[in-house]
């Protein structure tokens, strides 16, 4: 039996190593050249507490339980999680009125420890506020999350467990015998399948059409966020919403999980060609600015770090496509995963394996005996008792060699994300940290490019930044 | 291990402040992350570096071994690739390939020099495609690791090291289509101007910023705009380059995270606030170089590193005196340095202005004189003897502007 999942983001990754757990050939198809990097790479890294969802839609049968299985799996797959809860606030009495309606959606949804604080609680707990704050909807279970991260992680545990990895490979169309997928052909070559999972994010409803199976009409909603400095670190402590509108959640404030903080994102829908490019603008990232001075007075922007934005797969009936196509019998449609897809997740892996392969397709599957489900992360030595540090720097001396100064990322930690997979500079970049700091790479780059080059035995100007065609340095300067 | 003065970075600032805390007898270590010593000067491999120190025109490199040569001659230990993690009360937590040390101090020299402005910070709309890079990344690929970052470039940022590495792409093959400023004038030294512009026909675009960045994966596109005087872009000015690198030298940042939260900082710099003697408010640790403040010469920055280490040296024997006397800002300075005056030496100021002045006249306690073509880019240094500061409490730093 052999399954074929297209898309290496969030659902694609969580959902191929979920098929690892059976005995069956897994292949994960993935155009770019590393996992994680469509929409999963730029959102807002929350894992919500599903309070927002209305209970019919799709989206609250697996938000709130996502959230609940976040815990685990983060220990499993070792990312960062931190459950530090989130602060819808509230700064009239109207939007008094929306907290209790969220209070009681939520309760229907399963979403544990809701209460509504009052402006003194609240301002105790986070005292960077805007002090006219009157109340605000706190959620216990909401958390953050490194999102690429977490597919990074699932990918390297589900090759562990014997998946097959192609990266830089596109698909481009199927092969069908009898109304169904036989082969899933790409750019380079073609893969036999008894079992496809659509997981194409943003062109999901293309991939849908390829095939011939049904689809949603998929179109780009913008988000765009500021990232500041970690000398900001502790402005504030938990998640912070404004009061929702009929559109968005709104433009947050909230830590991120290595001490920055980030502001985002806006909302607006783009047409369909806008699908590749997530651009910031200068009326976007101004309206980031003044929307989140209103929630925190405070803020810094001299400390801004970075800007950047994200595309929300997102679908006329907003609610994510999750199901068995009626046409094509054996392809799975993942579709629509707009917020809050990174937290649905982990819960829609299950259902897509154990409901919708096992039961809805009566495709029976036999869980593997040898099945590891624990995956390391790459030791961030700085991170470690200087005692451990300094034992691992006797067995290595790489440990002890800093190459990222702002985020300490030693030489030991870059050669072990190449071996994990990384090819490229953002391989590094988001595996490791390195260059992700407040001089984003003005120190570590060139040497981080060095170390590419002789650990993969290549010419540097073949490394890439992200894709095929994102050369970083030209030819020699003199032979 | 213990050690009477540790000093932090082996710069232009470092180097000199080992060698004279090792002349006036304490026994010093030198420490730098990187994988030599001279910091930023190894990979300036133009000249104009030691007009002042060493009365001649030298490139980085050769200045930095200038003072390497001493520091060998002297005996003097420097460790590279020693990574200081954590400054605490008189101990410093160093990571090395040997290991992790912690090393007792009597005094510590910091001297980490700045690092530069990068592209995140600016907020400039747009894609995020490779092919941008800060003028020292562009620096060092070309000088140092022999590549070259492209093919046809754009700067933003005229000051003199963004002169500078127009002329070094272009000297090296590339093609430069344009420098671009905000500002309504150059911000480097006219000389730098005209060597690196003029004689090479690349065009300076003032009162102009970059309004977007184009291109998917590599850069293809960069749009400039004309700006108004608060740099605001102004509509329908926009124009194109089609270029596959954009050079940014936009400033540099003091390096101060080490020792942030144990001192003051220089408001007006944002870099470590330090007296004439290059003392800190922590009585125990000095500074010097581009942490401090961005100095236009390295040479001014050697003669710092100089006071620094000397009287880091002091400190341990005991021999310093404790008045502090606060130098601050006044009319028309921007920024102004050190922010303390200690009576054991003369005071020698720098400063730089807040706008461009035709004639200026600088007053400092009972000290006045009249400059010339004051500009915000270049740094003033001026040495203000004992008698003029006697007395005061305070000491005010403002610039009148004559007409
Ligand atoms: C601005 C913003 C904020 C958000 N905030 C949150 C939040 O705080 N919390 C939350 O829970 N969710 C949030 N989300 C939603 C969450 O990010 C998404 O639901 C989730 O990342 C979608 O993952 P995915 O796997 O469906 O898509 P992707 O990560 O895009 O993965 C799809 C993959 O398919 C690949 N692909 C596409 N076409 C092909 C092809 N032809 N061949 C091979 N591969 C192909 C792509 O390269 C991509 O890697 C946010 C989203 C955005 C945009
Ligand atoms: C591109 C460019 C062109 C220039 N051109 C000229 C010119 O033509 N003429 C001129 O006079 N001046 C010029 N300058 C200015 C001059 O080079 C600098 O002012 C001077 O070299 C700065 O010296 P510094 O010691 O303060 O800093 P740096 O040279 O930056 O030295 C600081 C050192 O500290 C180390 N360090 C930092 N943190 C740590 C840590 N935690 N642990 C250990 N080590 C650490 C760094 O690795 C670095 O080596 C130029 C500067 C640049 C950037």
């Amino acid at each position: 039996m052999k399954a074929v999942v297209i898309g290496g983001g969030v659902f694609g990754s969580l959902i191929a190593r979920e098929l690892t757990k059976y005995d069956l050939e897994v292949t994960l198809i993935e155009k770019n050249l590393d996992v994680g990097w469509g929409v999963t790479k730029a959102n807002s890294a929350v894992v919500h507490a599903g309070y927002d969802d209305p209970p019919e839609s799709v989206r609250a049968q697996f938000c709130a339980s996502g959230n609940a299985m976040y815990e685990d799996l983060s220990k499993e797959l070792d990312f960062d999680f931190k459950r530090i809860g989130s602060f819808v606030v509230a700064f009239n009495d109207e939007e008094l009125k929306e907290l209790e309606r969220l209070l009681k959606q939520g309760e229907e949804n399963g979403v544990p420890g809701l209460t509504i604080l009052e402006r003194d609680e609240v301002l105790s707990m986070e005292p960077n506020l805007n002090p006219e704050v009157k109340y605000a909807l706190y959620a216990p279970t909401a958390g953050i999350t490194e999102p690429w991260m977490v597919a990074i992680a699932a990918v390297e545990n589900a090759v562990q467990n014997g998946l097959k990895l192609v990266l830089g490979e596109s698909v481009v169309g199927f092969e069908k015998v009898n109304g169904r997928v036989r082969k899933v052909h790409t750019s380079r070559g073609e893969y036999e399948a008894d079992i496809v999972i659509n997981c194409a994010g943003l062109h999901a409803d293309e991939i849908a059409k390829l095939a011939g199976a049904e689809y949603v009409p998929l179109h780009p909603r913008k988000g765009e966020y500021i990232l500041l400095d970690k000398k900001l670190q502790g402005l504030v402590k938990r998640v912070i919403f404004p009061t929702p509108t009929k559109i968005s959640k709104g433009i947050l404030v909230l830590p991120t999980v290595d001490g920055g903080i980030l502001l985002g994102p806006t909302a607006e829908d783009l047409p369909e060609e806008m699908k590749d490019r997530p651009i910031t603008t200068r009326e976007g990232l101004e309206k980031v600015r003044e929307f989140t001075r209103r929630l925190v007075p405070s803020l810094d922007f001299s400390l801004v770090v970075k800007t950047f934005s994200g595309l929300r797969p997102e679908s006329p009936q907003k609610d994510f496509f999750i199901k068995v196509s009626e046409t094509v019998k054996n392809f799975v449609n993942v579709m629509a995963t707009r917020s809050p897809g990174l937290t649905a997740a982990p819960a829609v892996a299950k259902y897509v394996v154990e409901e919708l392969i096992q039961e809805k397709m009566r495709i029976p599957l036999e869980k593997k005996k040898d099945f590891k489900p624990e995956r390391k992360r790459i030791v961030h030595y700085s991170e470690l008792p200087l005692e451990e540090w300094r034992r691992e720097i006797e067995r290595d001396p790489r440990a002890g060699r800093l190459v990222c100064f702002c985020n300490e990322v030693t030489e030991k930690e870059i050669v072990e994300a190449i071996r994990r997979g990384a090819r490229t500079l953002n391989g590094v970049k988001f595996r490791t940290r390195a260059m992700f700091g407040r001089c984003q790479g003005g120190f570590c780059m060139a040497r981080i490019l060095k170390i590419l080059e002789r650990e993969l035995g290549v010419d540097m100007s073949e490394i890439k930044m992200k894709s095929e065609n994102s050369w970083v340095v030209n030819g020699k300067v003199r032979e | 291990m213990r050690v009477d003065v540790m000093v932090i970075g082996a710069g232009a600032a470092g180097m000199a402040a080992a060698l004279k805390a090792k002349e006036e007898g304490a026994e010093v270590l030198l420490v730098e992350r990187d994988e030599r010593t001279g910091g930023i000067l190894n990979q300036c491999i133009h000249n104009g570096f030691g007009l002042h120190y060493f009365r001649q025109e030298l490139t980085g490199p050769e200045y930095a071994e200038r003072f390497q040569e001493k520091m060998e001659k002297m005996g003097i230990r420097a460790l590279t690739n020693a990574y200081v993690k954590r400054v605490e009360d008189r101990r410093v937590i160093l990571v090395t390939e040997q290991g992790i040390e912690e090393v007792e101090v009597g005094a510590l020299v910091y001297a980490t020099g700045a690092r530069e402005r990068p592209f995140g910070s600016l907020m400039i709309p747009g894609d995020r495609p490779s092919g941008i890079f800060t003028a020292g990344v562009a620096q060092r690929l070309i000088n140092i690791e022999n590549r070259l970052p492209g093919k046809r470039a754009l700067i933003l940022g005229s000051g003199d090291i963004g002169l500078i590495m127009a002329r070094r792409l272009t000297l090296e093959g590339m093609e430069v289509v344009g420098v671009v400023e905000r500002l309504p004038y150059a911000g480097g030294l006219l000389r730098n101007v005209i060597q690196c512009l003029e004689d090479y026909n690349i065009p300076l675009y003032l009162s102009s910023t970059v309004v977007e960045v184009r291109g998917r994966e590599r850069l293809e596109e960069v749009v400039v705009a004309k700006v108004d005087e608060q740099f605001r872009p102004i509509p329908r000015t926009e124009r194109v380059f089609k270029v596959d690198t954009l050079v940014l030298s936009v400033g540099l940042i003091p390096q101060v995270e080490l020792i942030e939260n144990l001192v003051v900082k220089n408001p007006t710099s944002r870099g470590v606030g330090v007296s004439n003697i290059g003392q800190t408010s922590r009585d125990w640790i000095f500074s010097a170089g581009n942490c401090t403040v961005i100095f236009d010469l390295v040479d001014y920055v050697s003669y710092e590193g100089e006071t620094a280490g000397r009287y880091a040296a002091k400190f341990v024997k005991g021999e310093i005196p404790r008045e502090k006397i606060p130098v601050r800002p006044g009319k028309n300075v921007m920024v102004v340095h050190p922010i303390w005056y200690t009576p054991a030496e003369p005071l020698t100021l720098y400063l730089r202005v807040k706008k461009p002045m035709e004639k200026g006249r600088l007053v400092v306690g009972r000290f006045a004189r009249e400059f010339e073509d004051l500009v915000p880019s270049e740094m003033l240094r001026v040495k203000i003897s004992d008698r003029d500061l006697e007395g005061l409490d305070e000491i005010v730093v403002s610039v009148e502007e004559v007409n």
